[in-house]
């Protein structure tokens, strides 16, 4: 079996891997452009902070992949002929294969705004784009981040820590409002705040404006404001990486449409990762899944599948993770930003308001459906199990201290947690 | 690009604290040439304060920007400066530590100046003059005591971390300094309580216990105090709590690690050619002292017949081989460029059997957090052991390594809180603690 994967980052590595250890005698192949060696994307803020080297950064030994006959070419895949299952890469060289898996990721969004090319704008997701990054942020005393999700703070985070200005322009009311309630935005909002960094909620981007073009001179929002700023970014989402395949036979939306098997309407070609689009997500599940995790289940479940054990993907109960400058977050089943009447919600905030508790349950039966820890480790085996058995609210608070994941020494807040259910329990019943 | 080589988030900020302090240990070094010259022995107590006092203040003062920044991991700056990553800084300073132990080991007369001053402080301490060590060991003390300071503040948002140091510059200040010079004073044998076999090769070498036997009741105790340590606390309080309850909670070496050598601790190899380099050498250096050991009680037993005169020469050539050259030029003068626990990793026999321990039959493991981890690397690149604690996590597998110290740093590094050291029941300590499978 000639297996070609397009894409080293984490799903088709993890792809790669998988078939290796399930198929000793299959070919593998692994294009790639961005980098000779797969490395994490996720730990490029560190590098550029100064806390790693790309070196580090790389998970796997280079020997690795000659041990293990991962073939890589670094190359940039130019087109697909299905038909002769072949793809030509940009030397105009043709290579064939027996199955074709792509995982080719994303890159940023852009919005069309005026401006937005300049030198000196930006986004982040690739080693070519924190090269640049490195370039422009040299010698600048002031940034503006367009957007307020993930990668917008730890470009806050990269900025700040080079002693450079940053005000954030946040559409939402509060940080990352759309996933996170109120309290958890607002107290990572203060905690930003604490850094210095400028939010700007309620507001967007209409135009950046360069005297010279050759970098940036300022940004006005659409309140009118002028900020000046020497340099922009723009980490307003990301999409599939899907522009070569745009004439293909393959059909595409947003991404390349995929069944629960991670299957196209091609066969013998797959996809998986950020650049996969689930043709019939589940109610209450994204059709794209941009995560590391997700990435790297969907490439587990569809190595399963190339290797003769066709296998339907499923992500199991949802599990996140971030950090927010010092602050670290882990949420665990369904916590949305807004609950329905059926449910209810109890929140807990230390005093000092870096650490935050909060568990959702269904008001019938009290079952769990979800947490969010902010500067709190949790293990996610107890949160899941948990979940899945629709443990009651009261059995969760009192047996927490099974799943606190704090180093040894930390105050066990666990214990004040459960003091304020019992209170909070108790204003419920009032109100009632 | 701008310097922001002190790993603070305001540069700026630091910057002024940093350039104060680094002058003020300039001018203690300078201070200390100076008296090396023979200044010293004229105005003993003079140089003394004064090179204490910049030390000190250099130290604090160089440490301030740690505490006035938000509590959390901050390593910016680390793989960029000169001075942690192996740049030019990094290597003078590297040859400045090693050429200060050749000279203290072999040279020790050109310090001679710089013991003088040491003198006063001897006699008050150890009613006795100062000689090499008193000074090496005025200087060791210290620097765990001020880097420790820095340490607190650098990683103060874990109590872990600030109670492991507080522990280290205890057990280094009392145990290692102050307690063996009043045992001097008290006309005693110079004993270190917090040193044992085979560290410290010669507490069970039959001289030493002959000599500590005959000195007395306290002398017996201390031959008593080294057997339980080495022969029974070691392997219950290892099964209990890992390695970590000495390597970096007790030891000196792993104090003086944990402290001075902080800012090195990435430079360690993380390859797993290093792995293996690592399991040969420290396994022979624990066969080589456990064989030098019987080989000295067979000799004694059987009066001196099998050795003759070889055996004082075979453990003098122990001590100058491990004890000096590894322990001291190597392990403290190659910090900067291969990281602050080359000793502890390749050369300590204690590691190898504590080690061992931990290995085969112990409750401790750092236990991974199901799916969370990212693969960013921090935890590999911050552990001072080489160990490569990302190929573990990555997989959701616990770590149960050999050489892991416990020093908690992979965990407190992860930004996405995967990590703990934890002691567990030992049944099952080596189940993947992962998701459950789709
Ligand atoms: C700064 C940053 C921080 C992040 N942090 C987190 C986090 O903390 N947690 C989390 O869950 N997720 C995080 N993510 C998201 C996560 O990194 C992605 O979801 C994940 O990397 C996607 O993996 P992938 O293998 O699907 O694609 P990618 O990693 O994007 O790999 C695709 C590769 O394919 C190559 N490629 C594409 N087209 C072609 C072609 N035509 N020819 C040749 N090669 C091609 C690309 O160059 C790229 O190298 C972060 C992303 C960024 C940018
Ligand atoms: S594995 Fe972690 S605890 Fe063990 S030595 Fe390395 S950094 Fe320290
Ligand atoms: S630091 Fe944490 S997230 Fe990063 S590789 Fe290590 S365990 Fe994984």
């Amino acid at each position: 079996m000639n297996i070609i994967i397009i894409g080293n980052g984490i799903t088709g590595i993890t792809c790669a891997r998988n078939i290796r250890k399930k198929n000793s005698d299959a070919k593998i192949t692994v294009i790639s452009e961005e980098s000779e060696h797969f490395y994490s994307r996720t730990a490029l803020m560190y590098i550029y902070m100064g806390h790693m080297k790309h070196e580090n950064t790389k998970p796997y030994e280079d020997w690795f992949w000659k041990k293990n006959r991962i073939n890589l070419v670094k190359a940039s895949v130019k087109s697909l002929d299905p038909e002769n299952k072949t793809i030509q890469l940009e030397d105009n060289s043709f290579l064939s294969y027996d199955k074709l898996i792509l995982a080719t990721g994303s890159i940023p969004n852009k919005f069309g705004w005026p401006g937005e090319d300049l030198k000196c704008v930006q986004g982040l997701y690739s080693i070519q784009d924190l090269e640049e990054m490195e370039k422009n942020t040299s010698n600048i005393s002031s940034a503006v981040i367009v957007g307020g999700g993930l990668i917008g703070i730890e470009m806050a985070e990269m900025l700040h820590s080079r002693n450079i200005s940053v005000t954030m322009l946040i559409r939402e009311n509060a940080y990352w409002a759309n996933v996170l309630p109120q309290e958890e935005a607002q107290l990572i909002g203060n905690h930003l705040h604490k850094h210095g960094i400028d939010l700007r909620f309620n507001t967007e981007l209409k135009e950046i404006r360069s005297i010279d073009r050759l970098g940036v001179n300022s940004i006005i929002t659409n309140t009118e404001e002028i900020i000046n700023c020497q340099f922009v970014g723009i980490t307003t989402g990301v999409k599939p990486n899907i522009n070569f395949l745009k004439n293909s036979t393959l059909e595409i939306e947003k991404g390349i449409l995929v069944n629960e098997f991670l299957e196209t309407n091609i066969p013998d070609i797959f996809a998986a990762g950020d650049c996969a689009q689930f043709r019939f997500a589940k109610i209450g599940e994204a059709p794209i899944e941009q995560l590391w995790y997700t990435g790297k289940m969907q490439a587990e479940t569809l190595a399963n599948t190339i290797c003769g054990h066709r296998t339907s993907y499923d992500r199991g109960i949802w599990f996140n993770s971030a950090k927010f400058f010092d602050i670290e977050y882990q949420t665990y089943g369904k916590v949305p930003p807004v609950i329905t009447n059926e449910q209810e919600s109890f929140y807990w905030e230390h005093e000092n308001s870096k650490i935050s508790f909060r568990a959702n349950y269904n008001k019938s039966d009290r079952s769990i459906l979800g947490f969010n820890f902010m500067g709190i480790r949790f293990r996610q085996v107890i949160a899941e199990q948990w979940i899945r058995d629709q443990k009651e609210i009261e059995y969760v608070i009192e047996h927490l201290n099974q799943g606190w994941f704090d180093p040894e020494f930390s105050k066990a807040h666990y214990k004040e947690i459960a003091k304020a259910f019992i209170d909070f329990n108790i204003d419920a019943s009032f109100s009632k | 690009m701008q310097d922001n080589s002190l790993s603070i988030a305001k540069p700026s900020e630091s910057l002024l604290s940093q350039k104060i302090g680094a002058t003020l240990i300039a001018a203690a070094i300078l201070c200390s040439i100076i008296a090396s010259s023979g200044q010293g022995e004229t105005q003993p107590e003079l140089f003394f304060w004064l090179i204490i006092s910049l030390v000190f203040s250099g130290g604090i003062i160089f440490s301030i920007p740690y505490y006035k920044a938000i509590p959390g991991i901050k390593n910016n700056g680390i793989m960029q400066s000169p001075a942690t990553n192996r740049g030019a800084i990094a290597w003078g300073i590297a040859i400045l530590m090693t050429g200060f132990y050749i000279i203290l080991y072999w040279f020790p007369y050109y310090l001679d100046g710089l013991i003088r001053i040491m003198d006063p402080i001897s006699m008050i301490l150890r009613n006795k003059v100062s000689d090499q060590w008193f000074l090496y060991g005025t200087f060791y003390t210290l620097a765990v005591l001020i880097m420790g300071i820095r340490f607190i503040g650098k990683y103060r948002h874990s109590r872990y971390q600030i109670l492991r140091t507080f522990s280290v510059m205890f057990f280094q200040l009392g145990f290692a300094f102050l307690i063996p010079a009043f045992l001097l004073k008290l006309n005693q044998p110079e004993f270190y309580f917090s040193y044992f076999w085979p560290l410290k090769y010669s507490y069970l070498f039959p001289n030493d216990i002959d000599y500590l036997i005959k000195s007395g009741n306290i002398g017996v105790f201390m031959v008593f105090w080294g057997l339980v340590m080495t022969f029974i606390a070691t392997p219950i309080l290892t099964y209990n709590y890992g390695k970590r309850w000495y390597c970096s909670w007790i030891c000196g070496c792993g104090a003086l690690a944990e402290t001075l050598g902080d800012p090195y601790r990435q430079n360690s190899d993380k390859s797993l050619k290093a792995w293996k380099v690592e399991r040969w050498m420290v396994h022979s250096v624990l066969v080589f002292v456990t064989l030098t050991t019987a080989l000295l009680w067979l000799n004694s037993w059987k009066s001196g017949t099998i050795l003759g005169d070889a055996s004082g020469l075979f453990s003098q050539w122990y001590g100058f081989m491990i004890g000096s050259v590894f322990s001291g030029v190597i392990g403290t003068g190659f910090y900067p460029i291969m990281g602050s626990r080359v000793w502890c990793r390749f050369g300590c026999p204690m590691a190898a059997i504590l080690g061992l321990f931990q290995r085969f039959k112990s409750k401790f493991r750092i236990t991974t957090n199901g799916g969370q981890c990212i693969s960013c690397g921090n935890c590999s690149t911050y552990c001072e052991m080489g160990i490569d604690v990302r190929a573990y996590a990555q997989k959701g597998e616990n770590i149960i390594r050999a050489s892991c110290v416990g020093c908690g740093i992979c965990s407190a590094v992860c930004p996405r809180g995967v990590l703990k050291l934890e002691n567990m029941e030992e049944e099952g300590r080596f189940e993947p603690y992962n998701r459950h499978e789709i």
